[in-house]
Formats: structure tokens, sequence, C-alpha cells
């Protein structure tokens, strides 16, 4: 996927100089990002470099301390106070979590319902859908991962791969403008990270806009527009992923990235 | 042992049992209302309703039912009839009964038991779980309503089977405020007829049988949610 084709089409993400701290500790000192339409965008980093920290940050599940967030256009509001920034508009944050379809380490699926119940509840219960264009996105989108045939079991009866199959089907039955991978693969055995690799991958090719945090170098490589390489809370190195993983500039995302030659 | 007084009884039984459910259902009902907030204001504060919920759970269930149940209706329905024209007020025909002051002792009582067990419930509901509900776009109380509560009372439907047959088990208590509930009517067949122990064992089957009622219906609502073995 090029990405110069969508530079001039729809901003989806954009952050600026987002500052976190937790206490005196500061995770995120600064960071900016600017995902367009149909943009791969990976962020890389050592463990304790903030990386999820930062993809938290944008659906607001953590709290910036400082900076700005806008999704698909609009800013999210936010007010100053002691601790940090509190967003101003509930109803809009709500609203613009709609849009950003984040899968995680642990999948998170509700346990006490099946698996298409969590694919359909968001569309039925936050979308306000009704229960047949429910039924028929989370049909689709529980074939597009190859989960149909497991639609009726509960998540405890599903492999960890299988799981992260259906969070990624629940995400995408939200039809997102954006998708947040916070490290789908990490909880995973490594014989399961290959399937659930492989749908990110396609999805990645469908032209879909996604931000991805990973550990998982080759994938980051071959599959991302542009790639952030985050080092102690700041872009360290940024660019296309032929810049970032053949092209490097700074010696610590040199030897980051070195090790998957 | 000599069983001929059933047919005779038979309908004062039927009415026994009748307010023994009504006293059942309504308080374990009622119960849980008070004792769902009860257990999320001590999980999600703010601090000082927490303090004021934790209390109330300890008090209820650091004293005895039977004192609960007599210092409301002794005590509390004493001092209704003080209060100048209650009689003439439409209440009246509420306050002057011993029902109500039964029903209002054990829904009190199921409020604290189960209040203490659905702080537990609500804590032990996987935080990313209720990370994902927000994460989509669900408003504080459509994840308690779709997400926390219903995962909160899969953990604990076992619990609160037995908590429910003990709530039913105490329910005799009721007849020391004259509510002729079935252990109620079983005295009065006791007395009129002067048998000892059949009219003990009769009343003693029915509540076996109630209690089945109560595991089957809690059995149910546990095993919707399969577990893997």
């Amino acid at each position: 996927m090029d990405s110069a084709i969508h530079r001039s089409s729809n901003e989806a993400v954009v952050v600026s100089n987002l500052h976190k701290n937790f206490g005196d500790l500061n995770v995120l000192q600064g960071v900016s990002l600017r995902a367009h339409e149909g943009d791969v965008l990976s962020i890389i980093g050592s463990s304790g470099s903030g990386k999820s920290t930062f993809l938290r940050c944008i659906n607001l599940l953590e709290l910036p301390t400082s900076g700005d967030i806008s999704v698909a256009g609009e800013a999210i509001k936010f007010t100053q106070t002691k601790k940090g920034l509190e967003p101003v508009d509930t109803k809009q944050v709500e609203r613009l979590r709609t849009k950003l379809g984040m899968v995680f380490q642990s999948f998170n699926l509700w346990a006490h319902m099946t698996v298409i119940q969590n694919v359909m509840e968001v569309p039925l219960h936050v979308l306000k859908l009704s229960k047949a264009e429910a039924r028929e996105r989370a049909e689709l989108y529980l074939n597009r991962v190859g989960l149909w045939d497991k639609r009726d079991q509960f998540p405890a009866f599903l492999s960890g791969g299988q799981q992260q199959r259906a969070a990624i089907a629940r995400a995408l039955a939200i039809e997102p403008r954006v998708m947040l991978f916070d490290e789908p693969t990490s909880a995973l055995d490594p014989e399961l990270v290959g399937e659930v690799l492989k749908v990110i991958h396609d999805l990645a090719n469908e032209g879909r806009t996604m931000i991805l945090v990973t550990h998982e170098m080759k994938f980051a490589r071959d599959v991302s527009s542009q790639v952030i390489f985050l080092h102690n809370g700041l872009v360290e190195e940024s660019g296309t992923s032929r810049q970032v993983f053949y092209e490097t500039q700074s010696e610590r995302c040199k030897a980051f990235v070195s090790s998957i030659h | 042992m000599v069983w001929s007084w059933i047919p005779e009884y038979l309908p004062k039984f039927a009415e026994g049992l009748w307010i023994t459910i009504q006293l059942l259902t309504l308080s374990i009902f009622l119960g849980m209302l008070f004792a769902i907030p009860i257990g999320l204001v001590q999980v999600t504060g703010p601090r000082w309703l927490g303090a004021i919920a934790r209390g109330f759970c300890t008090v209820v269930r650091g004293t005895p039912l039977l004192i609960q149940l007599w210092l409301l209706y002794y005590g509390l329905g004493a001092l209704f009839p003080m209060v100048p024209g209650i009689r003439e007020s439409f209440l009246w025909p509420i306050l002057r009964e011993a029902f109500p002051f039964a029903l209002l002792a054990f829904t009190i009582s199921v409020a604290g038991y189960e209040g203490e067990i659905m702080r537990g419930a609500f804590k032990s509901v996987p935080k990313g779980e209720l990370e994902a509900a927000r994460a989509f776009g669900m408003s504080r109380f459509t994840v308690l309503r779709r997400i926390w509560l219903p995962r909160a009372l899969q953990n604990v439907f076992p619990t609160l089977a037995g908590e429910f047959v003990l709530t039913l088990k105490s329910t005799p208590l009721a007849a020391t405020i004259t509510v002729f509930d079935v252990y109620g009517i079983g005295s009065i067949v006791r007395q009129e007829t002067y048998r000892i122990y059949e009219p003990l064992l009769f009343v003693a089957a029915i509540y076996i049988c109630l209690t089945a009622v109560i595991v089957l219906v809690m059995g149910w609502l546990e095993r919707r949610v399969p577990r893997p073995a």
C-alpha cells in the first residue's frame, strides 16, 4: 500500500505534542502522529517506551496530561485540570470512540456472551442498529475472520487466536474509521500468532486505516505505510517502513530493528 | 403417624404457602434492588457513600434477624400509632398489618448480605472487559447494564443460590410477629390437633420443595453461560 496516494485524503487521527505523566514518571514527552485514511501506521519500541500508553490516549482510555487529539477531523474538547486533561463533553468522547475500533492485547471479550453476541453488542446497544442489521454485520465480519462456525460458542471455549480474531470482528462490526491494535499478538502462544497476523494483514491490504502497536518487527515492516519508533516517550525515528527499517538514522532504532535482519 | 388432618388444613396451608412465597420473592427482588447499588458504590465510590454502604452491611450482618424483626415490628410499629392522624391516613391499612414489617425486615436483610456479595462480584469482573466496553463508546450506565452487572451476577449465581435458600429458611421467623406463613399454619395445626411431629414433617417437606425450586432456577441461570471443564 503506497501511502503517498492517501496524503491528500482525510486525516483520520491527528495527535500533537502529547504528554502523559504517571506521577513523576513522564511516559510520553511530546509525541505527535498523523494518520490519513488508508494509512497503516505501526508504533514500535522497547517495553516501557510508552507505545501502549500512547495508543490508549487516542481513545482516552488513558487521559493525556497535555496535547491535542482529533479523530475524523474533530478535535476532542478538553479542559485543563491539576491532574491533566479532562474531556469536556462525555457524549463527544463516546461518539468518537465508536469511530475507533480497539483490539486489545488480552482480547477482553465479554465472557458472559457468545461470540456473535459480542460482535452484535456495540452495533445494537451503542450504534442502535436494528437486530437484523446488527446480525448481518456480525455474520459478515465473523466470516471475514473465519469464525462463523464458532459464533455460538462462549469465549472461554476458544483458543487465544480464535478469541483475538473474534475481538477483531467485534471491532470491525462498528465499521470504525480507524482500527487500533494494542499488541494484538503478545498474549498468544507462538503457533497462534500467524492466524491473527494473517487477518490483520488482509485488513491492511483492503486499505483500512489502522494504528498498530506491535512487537512483530517483520510484520510491521511488511504491512506498514508509516512506522514510528518510540524511545523513552519520544519519537526517535519515523518515516516509511523502508526509511525506518533500512535507512535508519538513529543508532538506537538501528539496534532495535536489526534484531529482525 | 396420623395424617388425617391434612385434607382439612390443606386450604390453610395453601394460604400459608402463598404468604411464604410472597415474602421470599418480594424480599429477594426488593433486597437485590438495594444490594446492587450497595455493592457498586463500595467499588466505585464516592468514598463517603461506600462507607455508609459498608456500615449498613456490617450492622445488618452483625445483628440477629429475629432482633431486627422485633425492633421493626414491636419498636417502630409501636411508635406509628402515636403519630397524630395516622389511623385515619391511607397508610394505616399497611401499617397495622404485620406482613409489611416482615417484608421490610427481610428486604433489609437481603440487601445487607447480598450487598456484601455484590461488592465482591463487581470487583471480580476483569478490568479489561469494562475497558473494552468503554473503548467502544458505551456510556457508564450502558457499561453497567450490559456488561458489568450481568457479568458480576454470573460470577455469584452459585453463592446467591445458597443465600436465597438461607433466606427461605429464615422466613419462619415472620411467624413470631403474627405472619401466618407455612410454618405459622403448621403451628396452628399442632395446637388444634395436638399432633406434634406430623405437622412439622409436613412443613419441612414443603420447605424442601421450595428449596428445590430455588436451586433449579438459580442453576438454570448459572448454566446459561457454560464454563470449560
